[in-house]
């Protein structure tokens, strides 16, 4: 099967549902994006965007029940010993079966915003870093498990890390232990790095530092990121490409360039003019009027259309606009651009 | 040339100490110096932002001009009518006149609401507290002002949990303002809300403050929401003030190394220079370890033998500007160059 643009991951269609007593959430709807190997894909979203979830999903960490994917698929390629590859349907295996575990942490790894989620506090640091390579890596002893874990943390930028290897997560400060989570995602050598707003809860300082570490961990381990955050100023200097997620949709798509020298989804530029920036003209912020509707709401037509300044009633909220192609490369989902393709 | 705005807050060598207790009896063998010996002044009228990174002691220095916590040493000198009020030497009865003219919006508004009272008892207990209002009086003077920050009179019955974040910090800023102060401290007021609600929210408080003719003092660690939102801008570091200027001043040609730091480390958002930003090694000290001299000279890519042994003091760099920094004459540091902003020569 050709890869001409060498996709990674593929995920199409993906919807993952959660029941809960008070209704339905459609966290993701309908969700189609592809990474690229040794890319970046920027997700930007805020809340109830979806986004968490479909990564999750990409990790098969969903908790089911509540939540059940009702659709759609998770095609990774992943290299074969010797010649070529296979695709393997991750929305297709067991979450907690044998495969799925071999491939995630091996092949798959992620960060999270709070360093804390992946780590247990009761075990040293050293510990479940090497409990990783140990377990994914064949034919490694507990002592070179030990040396690469050592090495690993140096090369995260742990000072000492013959010394910090023996401590506990507690005993770090959060720019370490997002360092060391990072460490521990790597630790496999993944083809892929999920990383969900690491950096959020980050000082701008330690941030640019991770970014810079991230950038060239990815350039030395040829390594495909996923980078989910609500910072649009971040996603803009990591990503290589970016989608824009709302209410479990995506609305645009496009090179990083593209979309912020052209944004064309009005949530998108709405977005874009809300947000208080370092440079640039000083001007008073254009809010998004109203606010999230209930996560139970199910939308006919656009998600996005009780908030939207460019609304037309009787169009957008009675069918859902197509996610359309506008420029090569540049799709919205949009009924503004509905009549526009980029092959007429 | 703008009149001379009157000083409305003024805070003379404060400082906040927690001791580090250890072992069986409660020794104890330190002290976290989250705030030590701020000095500054605040005009009635104007938004003073206090920008820094985690540990730098804006959230303690903000609570303790409140006297949720109290201060270790130090004077905060509040001016109300004729009055100069010494704040930490205030007895409970002029406490009272001194929570009705400065208030404080905290961060989370989960947790800043008490869940067992609704809208009408959380934002008519000032006015209950403070025997300015009851009854009758009260629901109409709460009606008022949780009107003018955009909540809705239907929901005065309403719980905390029933309101979004955007909402519930719209009942913090509600709560606040009720008693209509002189002054409001907003700890980091839009840092828990979505990216498309803070916009809402400043733009209230900005709305609010020409109404009202508030005095803010604006806590936060994003210098992007401190550039949108502030006069003049305050920068701590490890418990120390270290710059305070005008904001145009301060972005474009900061004095101080780690105000420096700071402004390249956020990723710029002009075409050319989309995401770009400058990274420094390093971390914020241990409070209870400080280093000798300038608690930033390890970091400190200017430092000197003397900035390791001599602590510098806050002094003047003009009539606006000061600086702690043994070497702010001679440095010319890097700021944000922005259309509008002249690069001051």
């Amino acid at each position: 099967m050709a890869n001409s643009q060498n996709v990674l991951v593929e995920v199409q269609d993906l919807q993952v549902y959660f029941y809960l007593h008070e209704g339905v959430v459609r966290a993701v709807d309908g969700v189609s994006f592809q990474v690229r190997q040794g890319q970046t894909l920027g997700v930007i979203g805020e809340s109830g965007s979806g986004k968490s979830v479909s990564a999750q999903s990409m990790m098969g960490i969903v908790p089911s029940p509540p939540a059940k994917q009702i659709g759609g698929k998770i095609l990774m390629h992943l290299s074969e010993n010797g010649a070529g590859y296979r695709v393997v349907n991750l929305a297709a295996l067991p979450p907690k079966g044998e495969e799925f575990r071999r491939i995630r942490g091996k092949e798959i790894g992620m960060i999270f915003q709070e360093p804390m989620t992946s780590f247990s506090p009761v075990h040293t640091i050293g510990d479940q870093i090497s409990e990783a390579i140990l377990l994914h890596i064949p034919n490694v002893t507990k002592k070179e498990a030990r040396e690469r874990t050592i090495e690993l943390l140096r090369r995260v930028g742990i000072a000492r890390p013959e010394e910090r290897i023996d401590a506990y997560p507690h005993q770090f400060s959060g720019g370490m232990r997002q360092r060391a989570m990072i460490a521990m995602a790597l630790s496999c050598n993944p083809k892929l790095l999920i990383a969900d707003e690491p950096t959020t809860a980050l000082d701008v300082t330690i941030e640019a530092q991770i970014l810079e570490l991230l950038k060239e961990l990815q350039q030395e381990f040829n390594m495909a990121m996923l980078y989910i955050s609500h910072d649009l100023a971040v996603v803009g200097g990591v990503a290589d490409e970016v989608i824009v997620m709302y209410l479990g949709l995506v609305m645009e798509q496009a090179s990083t360039d593209e979309l912020f020298e052209n944004p064309l989804h009005p949530y998108t530029k709405a977005l874009w003019q809300s947000i208080p920036k370092i440079d640039g003209e000083l001007t008073r912020l254009a809010p998004i009027s109203g606010s999230l509707p209930s996560p139970f709401a199910v939308h006919r037509g656009c998600p996005f259309f009780s908030r939207c300044q460019a609304r037309i009633p009787g169009v957008c909220d009675t069918a859902r606009p197509p996610l359309v192609e506008v420029t090569p490369g540049h799709l919205v989902r949009c009924v503004l651009y509905a009549g526009r393709t980029a092959n007429p | 040339m703008a009149p001379e705005k009157e000083t409305l807050l003024e805070i003379q060598g404060l400082k906040k100490y927690f001791p580090i207790q250890k072992g069986f009896l409660r020794r104890t063998v330190g002290y976290v110096k989250a705030v030590d010996d701020v000095s500054f002044s605040v005009k009635s009228g104007e938004t003073l932002g206090v920008v820094g990174e985690s540990g730098c002691g804006k959230t303690t220095m903000g609570r303790s001009l409140v006297r949720l916590y109290e201060p270790t040493d130090g004077k905060i000198l509040l001016n109300v009518g004729d009055q100069t009020l010494s704040v930490t030497e205030l007895n409970r009865q002029d406490m009272k006149i001194f929570r009705r003219n400065a208030q404080i919006i905290f961060q989370d508004p989960y947790a800043s609401l008490n869940p067992r009272m609704n809208l009408l008892e959380t934002v008519g207990e000032p006015l209950l507290v403070n025997k300015i209002a009851h009854g009758r009086d009260l629901e109409e003077r709460v009606k008022e002002v949780i009107t003018q920050v955009g909540l809705r009179v239907e929901h005065l019955r309403r719980f905390p949990h029933s309101f979004s974040g955007g909402q519930r910090q719209r009942i913090g800023i509600a709560r606040a303002l009720v008693v209509k102060p002189r002054l409001i401290i907003a700890d980091e007021p839009v840092s828990a809300l979505d990216v498309s609600i803070q916009a809402q929210i400043l733009n209230l408080m900005e709305d609010l403050q020409d109404q009202y003719n508030l005095t803010y003092i604006f806590v936060s660690h994003n210098m992007s929401v401190i550039r949108y939102i502030s006069d003049r801008i305050a920068v701590m570091y490890a418990g120390k003030l270290v710059e305070l200027g005008p904001k145009t001043e301060l972005l474009a040609q900061p004095k101080h190394p780690y105000t420096e730091m700071l402004l390249a480390a956020v990723p710029r958002t002009v075409e050319r220079l989309r995401g770009q930003r400058t990274v420094t090694p390093g971390e914020p000290p241990d409070l209870t370890r400080l280093p000798s001299g300038c608690v930033f000279h390890p970091r400190c890519k200017y430092a000197q033998d003397i900035c390791k042994v001599e602590e510098p003091k806050l002094r003047a760099l003009g009539p606006e500007h000061q600086v702690s920094c043994h070497f702010a004459e001679t440095l010319d540091l890097q700021g944000i160059n922005s259309p509008h902003v002249v690069r001051v020569s």
